[in-house]
C-alpha cells in the first residue's frame, strides 16, 4: 500500500494525466454518442418531424410517467445504435488495399481526440489545473493534430480502391488544404491581443467580463474560424467529401461496422473539438463574467466553484454543437468551386486584413 | 413571326445589393425559418408525421386495396367462377377450382359457384383489374393496404378467408333472386 502511495508521491505528473485522460475520454465518449442523438432529434424538429422515439429499457422504461418520457425523448437510442455497429458484419472487400483499409478509421478518430489534450476544461480542483497537457504552444500543437485528421479520410478514400471514396478523399484533402490556412491566419489577431500561445492564458486574458470575450473583439476572426470549423469538421454545408447525395457517402462509401463507427465518432468528436476550440478561443472559456465565475477556482474550498466551471465550459460547447447542427438545415451544399472560391479568395484576404489591421490599432494603442 | 418577335419582353435583371451579395441577410432569415420550424415541433406539438402502428390514416372511398370475395345480401356467392378475373390478372396472383357444387343447400345457389378461389397476396399487385372485370360485381379492391404474414403460404388467401374478408355487397339489382324464386317454386311444384 505505502509502495502505492510512494509511487503517486513520486509520479504525480503521470498518475494526475492518467486519470485525466479518464475523465475527459469518460465525458467525450458519451458526449459523441449524444451528440449523434441530439443531431437526429433536432434535424427531426427542424424539418416537422418526431425523431428517434422507440428504444425502451426494460425495467426503466415501465417507470410511469419518467420512462415514456425518455423513451420518446430517444435516450436510449445510442445505446442501440453501439450495440448494432458491434454486431454488424465487419465486411472488408476483397479489392481494397487492406493495411490502408484498416488503418484509415484509427487516424481519422486519434486526432479528433488528441486535441483535447491541450483544451483547458475548467480551472482548478484542488491544486490540480484542469487541462490535460499545459503546453505553451498549445494553439500551434492543437493545429498540427488536426491536420492529421485529413489523412484518416484521404487515406480511406485510397484505400477503397473505387471511384465514389477516392473523389470524396480527394475533395476533402483540397478543403482541407484551403481552409486549414484562413483557419490559421484567423486566430493569429487573437494572439496578438493576448500576447500568448498558451490556451490558459487566452481565458485568462477574457476574465474581466462580457465584453473582454474575445468574440467581441475579434467578431470577424470568429467568423472566419467558424466557417473554417464548419470545413475542417465536413459538416454542412462543406460536407463535400461525404456528401450522400453525389458520392454515395464518400470516403467511409465502403467500410461498415465498427469501422464504419469509428468515422462517424471521429467526425462528431472533431465538432466537439473545434466547438471546444471556439468557446476557448472566443467565447471565454470556462469563465462567465457574472457571480465571480471568471476568477480561478481557489484551491480550498473551490471545489464547487470548480466543478461549476467544467459545467460552464460543456454548457458553452453544447451550445455551438446546437449551432453546427441548426445550420446544417439552413444552407445547402456548396458546389466544389464555390468553396475554393470562398476559402481563397474570401477568407485569406480577410483574415490577412484583419491581421493588418489589429496590428495597426494594436501599435497605435502601446506606441508612445 | 415578325409581329411575334416585337411583342418579347426583356426580363430585366435586378443588380444584387451589396448588402444582399454578403449573403449575410438571406442566412438570418434562413436561420430564423430553421429555427420556427424547431419552436413549432418541438414546444407547440405541429408535426406533420404520422406515427404508424398506433396512430392510422382514413384510407378515402374508392382507394385500391387488397381485392376479396363479396356475398349478396342473401348470404349467397356472388362469384360464378367464369374465371375472368384469373385469366385478366397481371401478376397471375389468382387461381380458380371451377366448379363448385351446382346447388347450394343452405342459400339456394342458383349459378355455379368456385371450387375454391385462390388470391396470392404477395403477387397482387392491387391493379383492380378483376373488380373491372368482373360481371357480377363478385370481387371488390378493399381498404386493406397492410397485409402481413409469417409465411409465404400464409400469404395465399383461400376461399374462406377472402369471402370472411370481403363481407356483404349490397347492390341495388338482387340479380339471382327471381332466378332463385323461380327455381324453388319448380322444386315445390306437384303436376297432379
Amino acid at each position: 500500500m505505502d509502495s502505492i502511495m510512494d509511487f503517486i508521491y513520486l509520479h504525480r505528473e503521470l498518475v494526475m494525466g492518467l486519470v485525466k485522460i479518464c475523465a475527459v475520454l469518460a465525458v467525450l465518449l458519451p458526449m459523441v454518442a449524444y451528440s449523434v442523438l441530439a443531431e437526429r432529434k433536432i434535424s427531426a424538429f427542424i424539418q416537422d418531424r418526431v425523431g428517434p422515439n422507440r428504444v425502451a429499457l426494460p425495467l426503466l422504461g415501465s417507470v410511469p410517467v419518467l420512462g415514456p418520457f425518455l423513451t420518446r425523448l430517444g435516450i436510449w437510442q445510442p445505446l442501440a445504435d453501439g450495440l448494432k455497429s458491434f454486431l454488424k458484419e465487419d465486411f472488408t472487400p476483397n479489392y481494397v488495399r487492406k493495411a490502408y483499409f484498416w488503418l484509415a478509421p484509427a487516424i481519422a478518430l486519434i486526432p479528433a481526440f488528441m486535441t483535447m489534450a491541450v483544451i483547458p476544461f475548467g480551472s482548478y480542483i484542488g491544486t490540480e489545473k484542469m487541462v490535460i497537457a499545459d503546453l505553451n504552444v498549445g494553439i500551434l500543437y492543437t493545429f498540427g493534430i488536426v491536420s492529421l485528421g485529413v489523412y484518416g479520410l484521404v487515406l480511406a478514400g485510397y484505400a477503397a480502391n473505387s471511384k465514389y471514396p477516392f473523389l470524396g478523399g480527394i475533395r476533402s484533402s483540397a478543403q482541407m488544404i484551403s481552409y486549414e490556412i484562413a483557419m490559421g491566419m484567423s486566430v493569429i489577431p487573437v494572439f496578438m491581443l493576448v500576447g500568448d500561445l498558451n490556451l490558459g492564458k487566452v481565458i485568462q486574458h477574457q476574465s474581466g467580463g462580457l465584453f473582454s470575450w474575445i468574440i467581441f473583439q475579434q467578431p470577424v476572426a470568429f467568423f472566419i474560424f467558424m466557417v473554417a470549423a464548419f470545413a475542417e469538421t465536413n459538416r454542412l454545408p462543406f460536407d463535400l467529401p461525404e456528401s450522400e447525395t453525389e458520392l454515395v457517402g464518400g470516403y467511409h462509401t465502403e467500410y461498415s461496422s465498427m469501422k464504419f463507427a469509428l468515422f462517424f465518432m471521429g467526425e462528431y468528436s472533431n465538432m466537439i473539438a473545434s466547438s471546444a476550440m471556439m468557446v476557448t478561443l472566443f467565447l471565454g472559456g470556462w469563465t462567465l463574467p457574472w457571480f465571480g465565475l471568471n476568477a480561478n477556482a481557489p484551491a480550498e474550498g473551490g471545489l464547487w466553484i470548480g466543478i461549476a466551471h467544467i459545467g460552464i465550459f460543456l454548457a458553452k460547447v453544447l451550445v455551438l454543437m446546437s449551432i453546427f447542427i441548426w445550420v446544417r438545415w439552413m444552407l445547402p451544399r456548396f458546389r466544389y468551386d464555390q468553396l475554393m472560391d470562398l476559402g481563397w479568395r474570401r477568407f485569406i484576404p480577410i483574415a490577412l486584413a484583419n491581421i493588418v489591421i489589429t496590428a495597426v490599432i494594436l501599435y497605435l494603442k502601446h506606441a508612445p | 413571326m415578325n409581329n411575334a418577335r416585337n411583342n418579347l419582353t426583356t426580363v430585366k435583371r435586378t443588380e444584387l445589393t451589396f448588402l444582399e451579395k454578403l449573403y449575410v441577410p438571406t442566412l438570418w432569415s434562413g436561420l430564423k425559418v430553421t429555427f420556427r420550424h424547431f419552436w413549432n415541433t418541438l414546444f407547440r406539438g405541429k408535426v406533420v408525421t404520422m406515427e404508424y402502428p398506433e396512430q392510422k390514416w382514413t384510407v378515402p372511398e374508392g382507394y385500391r386495396g387488397a381485392p376479396y370475395l363479396v356475398k349478396d345480401t342473401e348470404d349467397r356467392t356472388k362469384c360464378v367462377s367464369c374465371q375472368l378475373c384469373e385469366f385478366v390478372c397481371p401478376p397471375k396472383a389468382i387461381r380458380i377450382t371451377p366448379p363448385g357444387p351446382a346447388v347450394d343447400p343452405t342459400t339456394g345457389n342458383v349459378e355455379k359457384r368456385p371450387k375454391e378461389f385462390e388470391i396470392n397476396m404477395l403477387r397482387c399487385i392491387f391493379c383492380g383489374f378483376c373488380q373491372e372485370v368482373c360481371p357480377e360485381e363478385a370481387i371488390f379492391l378493399q381498404k386493406d393496404y397492410s397485409l402481413t404474414g409469417v409465411s409465404r403460404s400464409e400469404m395465399i388467401y383461400d376461399k374462406e378467408k377472402l369471402l370472411a374478408l370481403g363481407g356483404v355487397h349490397r347492390g341495388p339489382i338482387m340479380k339471382w333472386k327471381q332466378k332463385a324464386d323461380e327455381a324453388r317454386k319448380q322444386d315445390a311444384f306437384k303436376p297432379e
